[in-house]
């Protein structure tokens, strides 16, 4: 489901794995945001390489998070998109809320 | 115009079963050769019906949610998703993007996202007795 590659108040990186819908989703959000809250850093990253599937519940779970990274003043990187996810990213113009690359890594 | 095969499914509105409900669809359409893409497309159409059923249909409690889906000459195919839930009053504020009436972590693009993959998408429901998504599309060329 997902995996804490760094941890540190600069820099929270989390690869996400699998699928991310609805199901998924209310079981990954609780344990983000305890780290989140945790850390409080000033980047979040969520590194999408390893999912398989998502539907626009994986959208929600970026705005909620990109909600929680603004009230402490933090910005959100979502990196290595896979070309299938772009549809529902587009369509829900996050691009304009948080920092986006596909398929690349930025950092 | 008659189907050359139909299916028909039922479950219970638990979210376990989005991942199931997904394979079990794509899984029926296999024999028509569709791209990685299509097949993403469709799990994804039903991936959101099912949530709206699963969340708003039936409110989180456990109902059951009906899937049929019909194969026609040509590769047309037509997906039908049923619950026999709350029902929504206003259809066409419900398809609004963005609009949704969940809580903080919906991005209230399900309907938007099923139109964007899917080449029609029909909604009717009755309030407080069912809600039915039928969604069509080709599988082979998806008209533009």
């Amino acid at each position: 489901m997902f995996e804490i590659i760094k941890s540190n108040e600069n820099e929270l990186k989390i690869l996400l794995t699998g699928e991310i819908d609805h199901h998924t989703t209310s079981e990954l959000r609780p344990l983000v945001d305890k780290e989140i809250l945790q850390t409080t850093p000033s980047i979040l990253i969520l590194d999408f390489s390893g999912v398989t599937f998502m539907d626009s519940s994986g959208v929600g779970l970026i705005m909620g998070r990109y909600r929680i990274m603004n009230e402490i003043g933090g910005i959100i990187h979502v990196v290595n998109i896979p070309s299938s996810l772009r549809h529902v990213m587009r369509v829900s113009g996050l691009n304009k809320l948080a920092q986006f690359d596909f398929e690349e890594e930025k950092i | 115009m008659k189907a050359i095969n139909s299916m028909k499914l039922q479950f219970e509105s638990r979210s376990v079963n989005e991942s199931f409900a997904r394979m079990a669809v794509s899984g029926f359409l296999l024999p028509l050769d569709p791209t990685i893409e299509e097949i993403n497309d469709i799990k994804t159409a039903v991936s959101e019906a099912v949530t709206n059923s699963i969340i708003h249909g039936y409110k989180e409690k456990i109902g059951t949610i009906y899937i049929s889906a019909f194969i026609y000459e040509g590769g047309k195919i037509v997906i039908k998703v049923k619950d026999k839930g709350k029902g929504i009053a206003d259809i066409k504020k419900a398809m609004e993007p963005l609009f949704t009436t969940g809580d903080e972590d919906r991005s209230g693009l399900g309907f938007s996202v099923m139109s964007s993959v899917m080449d029609k998408v029909k909604v009717t429901s009755k309030p407080m007795l069912f809600t039915q998504v039928t969604m069509e599309r080709r599988i082979g060329s998806k008209s533009v």
